[in-house]
């Protein structure tokens, strides 16, 4: 498998940016600095997506989770967070007990991955260069019904969303 | 020279995965919580990518899949947030602490 | 012709009264009159039907030899132990159904007319003769069945109907308390009659009377000795019951609580003798026994004089009426069980008549003295009521044993028969019994219709409805004992069991038993007539003090079953109310308790909160994830329900 130095440092890079911001977007007390630091995951990660030979993947990343998601979540927090932004974004009571519970996810996907024989797995075949086109046709043609589907539940989410956002009052006065 | 294999990928997914999951698990604040969700959800896009270019590179399957994750993610940000103003609209709070009612 | 008829339509003796408690139920209730002119007219004409087949079954002497049955399929069933169970419905017609059949006929059409005037102005005077006609018709429907499931089903609506008609004035608390009593009483015998029928239908495969008396004749093919006499004591324990019989005779004489006319017809000359008819009926299932007639024997000849002996002190003058029918009905059971079919039959029939002309009589009194009950307030009635008065005194004569009144021949042929038998014992008692009859019967005469009037009495003659069934009856009371004399015996040769049987006249039981008679007659009139302060009487009363009380109190037998009752059974109850407060509520609260107390315990878990419910699935997740990753596949599978 080709592989040289850059593609070693950036993956280094990127993988130390994704998880340093995600412990960052857990652990800082500002909700909004929160968002801002996943924003830099989402972007870091379209960079990994990149160097995994997948673009398309990559250019939906930036456009839905660092740009769509993220200014979502900061509408919304600017529709729920009047006062103070300090401490916002506080620990509960079962730091402890969810700090356990991971520790025992990690341990045991570290077992799994120990054990599991990744390069039995693994084909010397090369992604095709240009991948939009054929994630394009695959879409439209042998998984067209997910993808409508998957246009379907959008549109219900959406209004979905609408209709439990929308104000009380609002939907008394439509009523009448 | 040290060579990026697969192996880097999973390990790097488990661990935002676990990160994402420690917020989900401790955070107070719901708008947090759906955050942490999103990056337990990246944490397996990373690993279908990674699935589709080391092991079926010329099917697609996990880019595919992962479009659909990614879909699913955004529709489900979009409710969350929803459900979380509809409730702060009726409590003035979206502090999970103040809420127990998953019980009758 | 129009006695061919009646034979062929028999079936319309029971459906007639039957069709008329329908009508008055459901149409005729709120007008009094025409509900009395429905029943007494049905009755009517059903003791017309039942006259003419009685006379087309006496005058030809084929049907006497052989019964005349009618019967159809009601249902057929396959049980367990009865493998084709055929349930008929039908008439048999043979010289006893016959004359039982006119003679309820005949008696219940006067006791209906009687009724109008005695129930005049009661509440529920409808629904009294709509009951009177459900009587009438299960009774005739008991006289006339061809099988025992039929007969037991009659017998257990005429129960019914004792029951609704005792307690008919239900105002009274001490009329629904005998009602419950009566009822209670009969379904005990009840029980082992019906086991001795559900015994007879699982050996023999049916209940047909005819089919029966053919199987039981040679009964050593079907099943032991010792079977067919348990079953022969099961089925008389329904008569036991029903006919008043020592130790089950204690409702018959609280049955009084009923109105009159209900006393004479059914706890004096019908119902209550129905026991008498089935041990009739089965009189081939008691023959083939001699223990089993033994017992019915003695049985009856201990209840006439044990039941004699406590009318003697009785005060009541319907009490007095109702001992002496459990004494009478003894009577017709010893003769039975000493194999004399026609004395026991014909006793019952001259019974039904004297009985329910005194029965009627009394009725009449109360009536006039406004339910004044006590003899010893009565006196003199014989110048403001003679028809009444001298309608008793027939009755009373008839029940002596007089000649030529109709009591005179029945009970000496029971007397001759017991003698005959060799049952010397028994005769003696039989005998010593008419004595005691006579006595307290003439007490009872004597202290109410004559001697010096009671200034607070204003009594005055009852209308005619009441006064001609009491002719009627009391010209019965004399004459139908003729049919039965020792140098005619008309009776003998008509209803019988087996062969008839001339024995020779016995004058010196025939002189005996009217001295007995004289006897006791006399001794009432020296002591409550001529000695007319009574002196005597009570100064005896004095001697004999604990036995007079324990007379009067009817041998404390009433007691003996409360005692039995609050021993035993509420004792029972008690250690079952304490079993089940303690085990069995103790195991229900325990359950409770542990489910409260293990959900006090898990309701920890159920803390309501989002992130804690996902802290646990995740352990859940792990679980599992630990469980498919270091356990073997099939343990996977397991945990997947067979998904791969």
């Amino acid at each position: 498998m080709e592989s040289s130095i850059y593609s070693v440092v950036a993956f280094y890079g990127l993988a130390l940016t994704i998880l340093g911001a995600a412990t960052l977007v857990v652990f800082v007390r500002n909700i909004v600095h929160s968002v801002l630091f996943l924003a830099v995951t989402f972007v870091a990660m379209a960079g990994l997506f990149l160097l995994l030979d997948a673009d398309f993947i990559a250019a939906v990343q930036v456009l839905v989770y660092a740009g769509a998601v993220c200014i979502m979540v900061v509408f919304g927090i600017m529709l729920i967070q009047r006062a103070d932004m300090k401490a916002t974004n506080l620990f509960n009571k079962q730091l402890l007990a969810g700090g356990g519970l991971v520790a025992l996810v990690v341990a045991l996907c570290a077992v799994l991955a120990g054990r599991t024989a990744w390069t039995e797995l693994v084909t010397a075949q090369e992604v095709p260069a240009n991948t939009v086109q054929f994630i394009g046709t695959l879409l439209l043609s042998k998984y067209v019904i997910p993808f409508e589907v998957a246009a379907l539940l959008l549109l219900v989410a959406l209004v979905g969303a609408i209709v439990i956002a929308r104000d009380e009052e609002v939907k008394a006065n439509a009523r009448d | 020279m040290p060579e990026i294999s697969l192996t880097h990928y999973v390990v790097l997914s488990a661990l935002l995965f676990s990160i994402g999951l420690f917020g989900v698990l401790t955070k107070r604040n719901a708008v947090a919580v759906l955050i942490c969700i999103e990056l337990m959800l990246n944490a397996v896009n990373i690993n279908l990518v990674a699935f589709s270019k080391y092991i079926t590179p010329a099917d697609f399957i996990g880019q595919i899949f992962s479009i659909f994750v990614i879909t699913v993610a955004a529709a489900e940000v979009g409710v969350g947030l929803a459900i979380i103003i509809a409730i702060y609209r009726n409590r003035l709070s979206v502090n999970l602490d103040d809420f127990d009612w998953l019980k009758w | 012709m129009l006695v061919e008829f009646a034979m062929q339509h028999a079936w319309l003796v029971p459906l007639l009264p039957a069709c008329a408690f329908v009508v008055i139920v459901f149409l005729t209730r709120p007008w009094q009159k025409l509900s009395a002119i429905v029943a007494v007219g049905s009755m009517a004409m059903s003791c017309v039907i039942a006259t003419l087949a009685a006379y087309g079954i006496f005058t030809n002497h084929e049907y006497i030899e052989k019964p005349l049955v009618y019967a159809t399929r009601w249902f057929s069933l396959g049980l367990p132990g009865m493998p084709d169970l055929l349930v008929e419905v039908g008439v048999q017609l043979d010289p006893v159904s016959a004359m039982m059949m006119f003679m309820v006929s005949f008696i219940a059409t006067f006791i209906y007319l009687y009724s109008i005037g005695y129930m005049e102005g009661e509440e529920g005077f409808s629904v009294f003769f709509s009951y009177l006609s459900l009587f009438g018709a299960s009774m005739l429907l008991l006289v006339i069945s061809s099988n025992l499931l039929q007969m037991f089903i009659a017998w257990e609506l005429v129960g019914l109907c004792s029951y609704l008609l005792i307690g008919f004035y239900t105002h009274k608390v001490s009329a629904r308390e005998a009602a419950k009593k009566a009822f209670v009483t009969c379904r005990i015998a009840d029980f082992g009659l019906l086991l001795g029928l559900l015994s007879l239908q699982i050996i023999f495969g049916t209940l047909n009377l005819v089919e029966l008396s053919d199987k039981i004749a040679h009964f050593e093919e079907y099943t032991t000795f010792g079977m067919i006499t348990l079953i022969a004591v099961l089925v008389f324990i329904g008569p036991i019951g029903k006919s008043g019989q020592f130790p089950l005779h204690v409702w018959l004489p609280d049955a009084m609580e009923g109105p009159t006319p209900v006393s004479a017809l059914i706890h004096a000359a019908t119902m209550v003798v129905a026991g008498v008819y089935l041990v009739a009926r089965t009189m081939f299932l008691f023959h083939e026994v001699p223990s089993a007639m033994q017992l019915v024997a003695v049985t009856g000849g201990f209840t006439a004089f044990f039941a004699a002996t406590i009318a003697i002190t009785q005060r009541e003058i319907k009490r007095i009426l109702a001992y002496s029918t459990v004494s009478q009905i003894g009577y017709m059971m010893l003769a039975l069980g000493v194999g004399s079919l026609s004395a026991g039959l014909f006793h019952m029939w001259t019974h039904a008549f004297f009985k329910a002309l005194m029965f009627l009589g009394a009725g009449s009194v109360l009536h006039a003295l406004h339910h004044k009950a006590d003899v010893w307030e009565m006196g003199g009635l014989v110048k403001k009521m003679p028809i009444t008065a001298w309608t008793f005194v027939v009755g009373g004569l008839a029940i002596a044993g007089i000649p030529p009144f109709a009591g005179f021949w029945s009970k000496d042929e029971i007397l001759v028969a017991a003698l005959g038998g060799g049952h010397y014992v028994l005769f003696a008692l039989a005998a010593f019994t008419a004595f005691l009859t006579a006595f307290y019967m003439w007490r009872m005469i004597f202290l109410a219709f004559f001697g010096e009037e009671n200034p607070e009495n204003h009594p005055h003659e009852s209308p005619w409805v009441m006064t001609l069934p009491l002719v009627v009856l009391a010209a019965g009371a004399i004459s139908v004992g003729w049919l039965g004399t020792p140098w005619h015996n008309i009776w003998g040769e008509w209803i019988r069991f087996g062969h008839p049987h001339h024995g020779p006249i016995n004058y010196g039981a025939m002189i005996g038993s009217i001295v007995l008679a004289a006897a006791g007659i006399y001794l009432a009139y020296t002591l409550y007539l001529k000695d007319a302060k009574k002196k005597r009487a009570r100064r005896m009363a004095e001697w004999f003090g604990p036995v007079y009380r324990m007379l009067y109190n009817k041998y404390y037998i009433d007691e003996l079953y409360l005692w039995f009752n609050h021993a035993l059974v509420d004792g029972t109850a008690r250690l079952f109310y304490l079993f089940d407060i303690y085990v069995v509520d103790g195991i229900v609260n325990g359950i409770g308790a542990f489910a409260r107390f293990s959900g006090d315990g898990l309701r920890v878990f159920q803390s309501g909160r989002l992130q804690n419910y996902v802290l646990v699935f995740f352990l859940g997740v792990l679980a599992v994830a630990v469980l498919m990753a270091f356990s073997g596949p099939s343990a996977t599978s397991l945990l997947l329900g067979g998904v791969k």
